[in-house]
C-alpha cells in the first residue's frame, strides 16, 4: 500500500505565454476529501485535465497509486480507477439514465465489445447499475431519458456514472453548479456518503461547502500551488484571504466561524 | 412513457428490444412484389441490395456518427472479390459471398486505424480519398479488373446448386431478399447489445466516453469493419446477380448516393437505410422514366425538402406522426 491515491510531480503545462501550471506539486493521501479552490482562471479546471491526460503536461509526473500514469490515455487512466466528473453536463442526452449507467458499468467489466449477445443478458450489469442509481436516489428517473431529467438529478447522473466506473480517485469538476443553493447541500451529502476507500478531490466556488465537506484545502492561484492545509488554516491565513479579498470574504467568514 | 418511469429496469430494457408490429408488417411487404409486381422483381433486387449497403451505412453513420463518402470502397471490393473468383472459374455464389465479405472486412479493418482517429470534415475527406484512391488503382490494374471497360466473363452458378438466375429476377430478389433479412437480424442483435450501447454513447457524446473509461477507438475500429463486411456482402450480391462488375461500384456516386438514401430514410434507426433505398430507387425508376436526363433534379429537391422539414428522415417524420395520432410504433 502507497502511501498516497495520487499525486503529481511538479507539474507544469502553458499555452503559448499564459502559464497555467507551474511547478504544482499535490499529494492526495488515501481516502481524504480535499477541496481545490481558487480565484476564475486560477487552473482548476486545467489541472484537472492535466491530471485525467486530457491535457499533456509539459513537464512533470503523474502517478496512481505507484503506478506512473503520465503516459497513458485518459481511458486507461479511468480503468486504473482515476475519474473526473465535468463542471458542465456532459451527459448522454438520449439515453436514460439506467442506460448510461449501464454502458460505464459494461466498459468497466471489458464486455462492451460484445456484439452478439444482447444487452438484457447482462442482468448483473444491469442490477449494478441500478443500485447506483438507488444509492443516489435517482432510482425512479432511472427509465427517463437524460435530457428531460431535471437538471439537479443530471448532475446525480454524472456522479452515478463515475461511481459506475468503480474510481479509487474521484475529481469533481464543480459537482453543484448551477444547482440550487439547497440542492447543492443533498448533493455533497450524496459525496460525503460515498465510501472512505475513494479519495476526493473537489472543485467548489462556495466556502460554505468547502469548509464543511472538504478535510483539508488546496488553494491555486495563476497555476501555482499558494497554500494547503485544514479548512481552519486555509481561513486564517492572510495570503490566501488577500488574494479572495473583497468577493468572497464573507464566505472566508463563515468558515472561520465553523 | 410516463407510465414506463417506475418500471422494472430489466423489464424496460427488454420492452425496447421487442418486435413491433410495424416491423413484422414491413418484413411481410417484402414479400409483396412477388405477387403484386412481379415485372419489377429485377429492380426489387437491386433495391434489396441497395437497402443492405444503406444499412450498414447506418451503423457507422447513425450509430458511431462516422460520416463516410467513400462508402462505396468497401461494396466495391466485395463485388470484385466475388466477380473475379466467378470471372476466374468459382461462381458457386455462398462461398463468393463469404470471400467477399472476408475481402471488405480486411481492407474495412486496415482502413479504420485511420478511420479512428479522425472526426468531422477530415473523416468526410479522408473517406473521400479512400475511395478515389480505390477507383483508380482498379481503373489502373485492368489486366485484373477490366478497367474502364468493366469485368468480363462472370457467370453465377445456381443457389444451393439448384436456383439459377432468370430473367425475371425471381431467383435474384429471393436470394437478396433472404440475405438481407439475415444480415438485418444480425445488425438488429448489435445494437441491442452491449456494443450498440457504447455506440449510441459514442453518437451521444464522444469526447465524454473516455471519461467513463471506454475505448473509443477500438469501438469504432470494430463497427467500421463490421460495416465494411456487410457493404462487400451487398457489393458481390450485386456482382453475382447482375453478372457485371464495373469501376461504378467503387465510384464517389455511389457513396454519394448511399449517404442521400440514408438520410432520406432517417439515421439511427436500422430501418432508416432500407426505406431510404427503397424510396431513392423508386424514384430513380419513375423519375427516369419521366425524364431520363434530368432524374437527379427531382432527387436533389426530395432531399432538400425531407432535410429541411424532417431532421430526422422520412422514419423520424412517420414515428412523429404515429406520436402525435397517439399510435405505439
Amino acid at each position: 500500500m502507497s502511501e498516497t491515491a495520487l499525486s503529481a510531480r511538479g507539474l507544469n503545462k502553458h499555452f503559448g505565454s499564459l502559464v497555467v501550471a507551474s511547478d504544482v506539486e499535490i499529494n492526495l493521501p488515501p481516502g481524504v476529501r480535499y477541496a481545490l479552490i481558487g480565484p476564475n482562471g486560477a487552473g482548476k479546471t486545467t489541472l484537472i485535465n492535466l491530471i485525467t491526460g486530457m491535457l499533456r503536461p509539459d513537464s512533470g509526473n503523474i502517478v496512481l497509486g505507484n503506478d506512473d500514469i503520465t503516459a497513458l490515455p485518459p481511458d486507461e487512466r479511468v480503468r486504473l480507477g482515476l475519474v473526473r466528473t465535468f463542471q458542465i453536463n456532459s451527459l448522454f442526452p438520449h439515453l436514460t439514465a439506467l442506460e448510461s449507467v449501464t454502458l460505464a458499468v459494461c466498459e468497466r467489466r471489458r464486455v462492451a465489445e460484445t456484439w452478439w449477445r444482447r444487452l438484457t443478458a447482462y442482468s448483473d450489469e444491469i442490477d449494478e447499475a441500478h443500485q447506483i442509481l438507488s444509492a443516489l436516489a435517482l432510482a425512479t428517473a432511472g427509465n427517463r431519458v437524460t435530457r428531460e431529467l431535471p437538471y439537479g438529478q443530471q448532475r446525480l447522473l454524472e456522479i452515478a456514472l463515475a461511481l459506475a466506473t468503480r474510481p479509487k480517485v474521484l475529481l469533481l469538476d464543480e459537482p453543484a453548479a448551477g444547482v440550487p443553493r439547497d440542492e447543492s447541500k443533498e448533493l455533497f451529502a450524496a459525496i460525503a456518503g460515498l465510501s472512505r476507500d475513494i479519495t476526493v478531490l473537489f472543485i467548489e466556488h462556495d466556502m460554505d461547502l468547502v469548509f464543511r465537506f472538504a478535510s483539508r484545502v488546496i488553494v491555486l492561484v495563476g497555476g501555482r500551488v499558494l497554500v494547503e492545509g485544514t479548512p481552519a488554516e486555509i481561513a486564517a491565513d492572510p495570503r490566501v484571504r488577500a488574494v479572495y479579498l473583497g468577493k468572497t470574504r464573507q464566505g472566508l467568514a463563515q468558515g472561520r466561524a465553523l | 412513457m410516463t407510465t414506463q418511469a417506475i418500471a422494472d429496469p430489466h423489464e424496460f430494457l427488454k420492452a425496447q428490444i421487442r418486435w413491433r408490429c410495424s416491423e413484422i408488417a414491413f418484413w411481410l411487404a417484402t414479400l409483396l412484389p412477388f405477387v403484386l409486381a412481379p415485372n419489377y422483381l429485377v429492380l426489387a433486387s437491386q433495391i434489396a441490395i441497395t437497402a443492405l449497403f444503406a444499412m450498414s451505412l447506418d451503423l457507422i453513420l447513425g450509430y458511431a456518427g462516422i460520416v463516410s463518402l467513400g462508402h462505396a470502397a468497401y461494396f466495391g471490393v466485395g463485388s470484385y472479390t466475388a466477380g473475379l473468383m466467378s470471372a476466374h472459374g468459382w461462381g458457386e455464389p455462398l462461398t463468393g459471398l463469404m470471400a467477399a465479405a472476408a475481402a471488405a472486412g480486411l481492407f474495412g479493418y486496415l482502413t479504420s486505424f485511420i478511420i479512428a482517429r479522425f472526426r468531422h470534415l477530415a473523416l468526410i475527406m479522408i473517406t473521400l480519398g479512400i475511395g478515389l484512391v480505390l477507383v483508380e488503382a482498379a481503373n489502373s490494374a485492368s489486366w485484373l479488373t477490366g478497367g474502364f471497360d468493366g469485368l468480363q466473363g462472370i457467370h453465377t452458378w445456381p443457389i444451393l446448386g439448384k436456383f439459377g438466375l432468370d430473367l425475371y429476377g425471381y431467383t435474384a430478389y429471393s436470394y437478396s431478399l433472404t440475405v438481407l433479412f439475415a444480415i438485418f437480424l444480425i445488425a438488429r442483435r448489435l445494437i441491442h447489445s452491449p456494443f450498440g450501447l457504447a455506440l449510441r454513447g459514442i453518437r451521444e457524446n464522444g469526447p465524454r466516453m473516455p471519461a467513463i473509461g471506454a475505448p473509443t477507438r477500438e469501438h469504432i475500429r470494430t463497427v467500421y469493419t463490421i460495416a465494411a463486411v456487410i457493404a462487400g456482402v451487398a457489393g458481390a450480391m450485386l456482382a453475382q446477380t447482375t453478372e457485371t462488375v464495373s469501376l461504378e461500384s467503387l465510384g464517389f456516386q455511389r457513396s454519394a448516393d448511399v449517404l442521400v438514401m440514408l438520410i432520406l430514410g432517417g439515421t439511427g434507426r436500422l430501418y432508416g437505410g432500407l426505406i431510404g433505398a427503397i424510396v431513392y430507387m423508386v424514384a430513380r425508376d419513375q423519375f427516369s422514366g419521366l425524364n431520363p436526363q434530368y432524374w437527379y433534379f427531382w432527387i436533389g429537391l426530395l432531399l432538400i425538402a425531407v432535410v429541411m422539414l424532417l431532421p430526422n428522415g422520412i422514419l423520424g417524420g412517420l414515428s412523429l406522426l404515429a406520436a402525435r395520432l397517439g399510435i405505439k410504433s
